[in-house]
């Protein structure tokens, strides 16, 4: 089974989101990367599927130079290869993202069997890009998936259903597909030191896409008003204790 | 201008959002509700739904910010290759129309011009409340019945194996990060949750060691609650986190440092060692109750 998986470089925000002075990005100076959590169970996802049905896997991304670090980061944790679409700094809006892997996937020429996505990108939440993709290939789509299994010439996957009556959803995909799925899929491994060691040696090719113009075009960034709050103190330690219970009742739900 | 309106159900509170929402957008509503006995298939629904689009002149598709709604309105968009805006918090018609729309599960919001018609919008939940719009009665309708649509969709349905109080629904979570140091660390946790009817929840840190499942965590990738009280423990407040809880009524934060930032969005604050302060709320409530 070769299975391609995408994932976005995005910042590792803390307690607080500050933009840059010209509201076109978050302020990264002091702040770590990373890809979305359903993006890194994509990943482990791919290497389990490998492990146990053989084949290849592969990590692509569309995003700047630096962002060879999370295909390291993916190479670490077992993924066998990296493709690297290197953008400028613009926003890439959905449909050129689309455009670019899709290109890409030409490019490669592996047949791929599967190329998993994260339900959503951490940062814009375009809920969209899998979607793109599936259709510009031809092939079959399912999003927020739980569970994969290999099942005769597809794939079972389940879905949980957010709506009423709470339950899952089971669909019956043939291969080639297209699959996004949501955190909890599986629990990531952690690289190992040796893991690490071996990704810097794995292959990795790189080239530039040319920017298709955005269709929805980011004018701004801006925080949410009015999150910010003065708490009460309601004690130190143990000794809080009677003042919480009394909140509790005034609330009703004790 | 005719816009079409993707709803869930009838009765869906968001898809009635949504209704809601077009509304601003001035001219006809066309809300439209999938045949409930039919199995869900997003390309079938998406293609009825582009069809419908057409024969009317919609100049808007409008769905809500929902797992469905962001699915069929991503394959309409894929169908009809123009631009969707996901999970819209408000909009100005016009060539280009602009939006503001959700980033980061709501912790940042993006203004953007859309270029493309009809438009694509779906609507972040809860960005309008749901107010009864005159003459809109939903039209139901029977997906399209092209094989190539068909080949997705679901053929099982399997029922959740609930117990307890889901997290989603509860009127109290208790959760804990980080700060509750092991797995069995949680039974203070479940503890002060079983007393008040509540549900346990915890923050990635937790479910990332393997303390916790997944179906516990709250936020940004995990699950979105909106109880009366939301009680966080040994949490240091991440915007991802927060994005999860934002629908609390009301926040109590538990954590030894006075500069965690989860104090920025508390209502109250406990300043101490979640392993003392816990257990003792736990023992007021059996006091106040006499039991
Ligand atoms: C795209 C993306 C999505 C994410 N999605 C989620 C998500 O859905 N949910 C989520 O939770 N996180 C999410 N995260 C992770 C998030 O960024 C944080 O890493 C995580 O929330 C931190 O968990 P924490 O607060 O338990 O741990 P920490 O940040 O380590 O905080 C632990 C806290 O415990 C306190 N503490 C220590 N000892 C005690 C004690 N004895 N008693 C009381 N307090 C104590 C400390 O003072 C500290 O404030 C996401 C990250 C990314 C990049
Ligand atoms: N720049 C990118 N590079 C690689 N994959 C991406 C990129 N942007 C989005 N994706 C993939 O598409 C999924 C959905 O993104 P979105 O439609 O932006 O919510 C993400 O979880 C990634 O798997």
């Amino acid at each position: 089974m070769n299975i391609l998986v995408c994932v976005k470089r995005v910042p590792l925000t803390g307690g607080k989101i500050t933009l840059t002075e010209d509201e076109q990005a978050i302020q990264t100076r002091h702040l770590g990367f990373t890809v979305s959590p359903h993006e890194e169970c994509a990943a482990e996802e791919a290497i389990r599927l490998v492990e146990a049905h053989g084949g290849e896997s592969v990590v692509l991304t569309l995003g700047p130079t630096e962002a060879e670090e999370q295909l390291r980061d993916m190479m670490a944790i077992g993924i066998d290869r990296g493709i690297h679409l290197v953008a400028d700094g613009g926003e890439w809006d959905s449909q050129a993202t689309a455009q670019a892997i899709v290109g890409a996937v030409r490019e490669d020429g592996a047949a791929f069997d599967l190329i998993l996505f994260g339900n959503e990108s951490a940062d814009a939440g375009n809920y969209q890009v899998a979607v793109r993709v599936a259709y510009a290939l031809g092939l079959p789509v399912v999003n927020g998936i739980k569970v994969i299994s290999v099942d005769g010439a597809g794939l079972r996957c389940e879905r949980e259903r957010t709506s009423h009556p709470p339950g899952r959803d089971v669909y019956s995909v043939p291969t080639p597909a297209v699959v996004s799925v949501l955190e909890g899929i599986n629990l990531p491994r952690y690289p190992s030191v040796p893991g690490r060691m071996r990704a810097k040696r794995k292959p990795l090719v790189a080239s530039e896409p040319a920017r298709a113009q955005p269709r929805l075009q980011m004018v701004r960034l801006r925080l949410p008003e009015g999150s910010s709050k003065q708490a009460e103190v309601l004690g130190h330690g143990a000794e809080a204790a009677p003042r919480v219970v009394e909140i509790l009742s005034e609330i009703g739900v004790m | 201008m005719t816009t079409l309106v993707f709803m869930e159900s009838a009765g869906d509170e968001l898809s009635q959002q949504a209704v809601t929402f077009a509304g601003g957008l001035g001219g006809e509503i066309a809300a439209i509700v999938f045949d409930q006995a039919e199995a869900y298939a997003p390309a079938a629904w998406a293609q009825t739904l582009v069809e419908l689009a057409q024969e009317r002149s919609a100049g808007a598709v409008v769905a809500p910010g929902t797992d469905r709604g962001n699915e069929v309105l991503a394959h309409i968009a894929a169908k009809l290759d123009q631009p969707m805006s996901a999970n819209c918090m408000s909009v100005i018609p016009g060539d280009p129309a602009t939006v503001i729309r959700m980033r980061w599960g709501g912790s940042l919001l993006e203004e953007a011009m859309v270029h493309g018609a009809p438009l694509l919008l779906s609507v972040a939940p809860h960005a309008v409340a749901a107010t009864p719009v005159a003459d809109v009665e939903p039209i139901s309708v029977s997906a399209s019945a092209s094989e190539g649509d068909r080949v997705v969709r679901v053929t099982e349905t399997v029922p959740a194996s609930s117990a307890g109080v889901s997290l989603a629904d509860a009127d109290v979570v208790v959760s804990g990060g980080r700060g509750v140091g092991s797995a069995e660390g949680f039974s203070v946790i479940e503890e002060l949750a079983a007393l008040l009817g509540g549900a346990v929840g915890c923050s990635r840190a937790v479910t990332s060691a393997g303390w916790r499942p997944h179906s516990d965590q709250v936020g940004q990738t995990g699950t979105k609650i909106s109880p009366e009280i939301y009680i966080a423990c040994g949490i240091s407040g991440a915007t991802q986190h927060m994005a999860g809880c934002k629908g609390a009524k009301r926040l109590l934060a538990i954590n030894p440092d006075g500069e965690a930032s989860i104090f920025a969005s508390a209502d109250y604050a406990v300043i101490g060692d979640l392993h003392e302060v816990v257990p003792a709320i736990s023992a007021e409530i059996r006091k106040a109750r006499g039991t």
